[in-house]
């Protein structure tokens, strides 16, 4: 599905992520950890799109997409979440979903100015496709509230369905569990657990909260100050010695 | 039921507006028509503008230049072969455009593409940049264009200006004009297309994210702010009749941000509130600046004290309504019925 082959991506002097390869296979769901610092949202920003890597390439689907704009990215099927939540603030739920949307529409200025007819069919369709969305998990009811308004959880939550509304066929989560209580992440590991199934996806996360990574991911990865210290399933990992290093220190 | 009758009020509104229109201009003197019909082109500025600043999240500061654009390629384009060579003393004017006359419609969206046009070869080097760095770029784009118009002395007339052109902004033109630009800007706003460009305005690393093309929404929404710009100048130099390069400064681009920031960042409302205000104001308070009589100081006329009055004005509503007369919000009826509706209810009148 997606590899990235010896990616190194430096700025000036600091070597942020080098010699990164990623192998992930269709419908797997595979964790990104590390500690603070260890280059794990740069790995995120160079396959979408947002750094250009200094060395290596990013093959997705077979294609070398290394360097190519992010919207571009996001239009070949690669979504992703922020770590500090990224919800349009001006807009509303649906509204959020539905920018997300505009990507499948395949509408230009004019058309959608004019409202012609084959573009209000669009909208209708994904008006419905987004709001199927937010039912989905349990947003329908205040797809008419300020983004900003929901409590955060549920900002994540939304966040992850725009993600969805892009159609992706890859999904990066970046720390989705960071500041939920643990009744929250585990339901988290559910529904990510539940999205992978029903929109057949492959999702890579990023996330600091062991029982949701270890719970939820078949393999995972361990970065420390860019480099790829361990790789494994979690129970590999937890038994890893350099991991436990990295972690604890060592004494 | 409810939408019906919005429907119904609005269609009311609409025609009570034109009423409205109709009478002023068969009533008022010259004068005031005049203002009423600058407010029009100001609304047709001051959308173009919002789309920009209020919408796509664009701070551009060249505003005058586009409408100089306009304004020339209309009255150029308008001109008979004989008034042309009447303005043209100092120096003919090219052929091809002696003998090039257009019907004013023509012109106008002539004004309107070339308008464009210019914007399309600003916004590919000036949309790379952001906030007040753009600023400043579109800042200076605009002086260049004043000073290549002011030099272009076969093809402009360059400082002398252009006089005599024909009076084509009456009130139902400028009106309809108005009215096109604000439809036209609720049906894209309200859009696919207008979202992403609120979505690039919030959050740009996000709308990206998402698969919106940044700089191709930044473009369009720069090309067609320009294109109503042009469109505006035009309709200005039709209806003061004479234009030259010293019109279209800064501080002209600082009149219509004035009204923008004024109604509300974001509001078509409040930019045709703020357009109507603004230009009602800057007439009414022309006394500022004449010689005044107080029972003990006399002065002789300060030329600008309307303008400070206007700052002044601007802080408080800033002060008081950090995001302008209306915020981001359109007027809607069953708000604005809820105005009444509460006031009758806690009698002391609610929070608006």
């Amino acid at each position: 599905m997606i590899s990235t082959k010896d990616v190194s991506m430096r700025f000036g002097g600091l070597t942020a992520v080098s010699d990164l390869n990623i192998e992930i296979q269709k419908n797997e769901i595979v964790g990104l950890i590390g500690p603070n610092g260890a280059g794990k949202t740069t790995a995120f920003n160079t396959i979408t799109g947002v750094y250009k890597p200094t060395e290596g390439r990013v093959i997705f689907k077979g294609r070398d997409i290394t360097g190519q704009k992010p919207h571009a990215i996001t239009r070949l099927g690669i979504a992703r979440t922020f770590q500090n939540i990224r919800l349009w603030k001006d807009m509303d739920v649906l509204e959020n979903v539905l920018v997300a949307c505009h990507l499948r529409m395949d509408v230009g200025v004019a058309a959608s100015t004019l409202h012609l007819p084959g573009y209000r069919a669009k909208e209708r369709r994904s008006r419905e496709f987004a709001m199927s969305l937010l039912e989905s998990v349990g947003l329908a009811d205040q797809a008419r509230e300020a983004a900003t308004s929901l409590p955060y959880g549920k900002q994540r939550r939304l966040e992850i369905v725009r993600a969805l509304a892009t159609e992706p066929a890859l999904l990066l989560l970046d720390e989705p569990a960071a500041g939920m209580n643990p009744q929250e992440s585990l339901e988290l590991m559910d529904f990510i657990g539940s999205i992978r199934d029903r929109y057949d996806l492959t999702i890579l996360l990023i996330e600091h909260h062991m029982q949701v990574v270890m719970g939820v991911c078949s393999r995972m990865y361990v970065l420390d100050y860019g480099v790829t210290i361990a790789h494994g399933t979690p129970d590999e990992i937890r038994r890893d010695p350099k991991v436990i290093e990295a972690y604890l220190g060592v004494d | 039921m409810k939408i019906k009758r919005n429907t119904l009020l609005s269609l009311a509104g609409i025609a009570l507006l034109v009423g409205a229109i109709a009478v002023a201009d068969a009533t008022l003197g010259r004068f005031s028509v005049r203002i009423l019909n600058l407010s029009a082109i100001y609304i047709v500025l001051a959308l173009s503008l919002n789309l920009l600043n209020g919408f796509t999240g664009l701070f551009s500061l060249g505003h005058a230049g586009f409408m100089a654009v306009g304004a020339y390629v209309s009255a150029l384009l308008t001109m008979s072969p004989a008034q042309k060579d009447m303005n043209f003393f100092l120096e003919p004017i090219v052929p091809f455009l002696r003998d090039l006359q257009l019907p004013f419609p023509l012109a106008l969206l002539a004004a309107g593409a070339c308008a464009g046009l210019v914007a399309v070869v600003i916004g590919v080097p000036a949309l790379r940049l952001r906030d007040d760095y753009l600023a400043i770029a579109t800042l200076g784009f605009a002086e260049i264009i004043r000073v290549l118009i002011t030099n272009a002395q076969s093809l402009t007339n360059g400082a002398q200006g252009l006089k005599a052109i024909t009076k084509y902004s009456t009130t139902w033109v400028v009106w309809s004009v108005a009215a096109l630009s604000v439809a036209f800007m609720l049906a894209l706003v309200r859009s696919s297309y207008g979202r992403t460009m609120k979505a690039v305005r919030d959050d740009e690393v996000a709308a990206e994210a998402m698969g919106v093309n940044v700089f191709k929404v930044k473009s369009t929404s720069f090309v067609i702010s320009s294109f109503m710009a042009g469109v505006g100048g035009a309709l200005l130099g039709h209806m003061i009749t004479t234009i030259d390069p010293k019109m279209f400064t800064l501080t002209l681009t600082f009149n219509i941000l004035l009204i923008v920031v004024l109604g509300g960042n974001g509001s078509i409302t409040g930019s045709v509130i703020g357009a109507i205000v603004v230009t009602v104001l800057m007439e009414a308070l022309r006394f500022l600046d004449m010689p005044m009589n107080f029972l003990f100081i006399k002065t002789d006329g300060l030329p600008g004290l309307r303008m400070v009055i206007f700052s002044i004005l601007l802080m408080i509503v800033v002060l008081y309504r950090q995001r302008g007369l209306m915020g981001n919000k359109e007027f809607n009826w069953d708000d604005f019925l809820g105005i009444f509706r509460r006031k009758g209810a806690s009698g002391a009148g609610g929070r608006s």
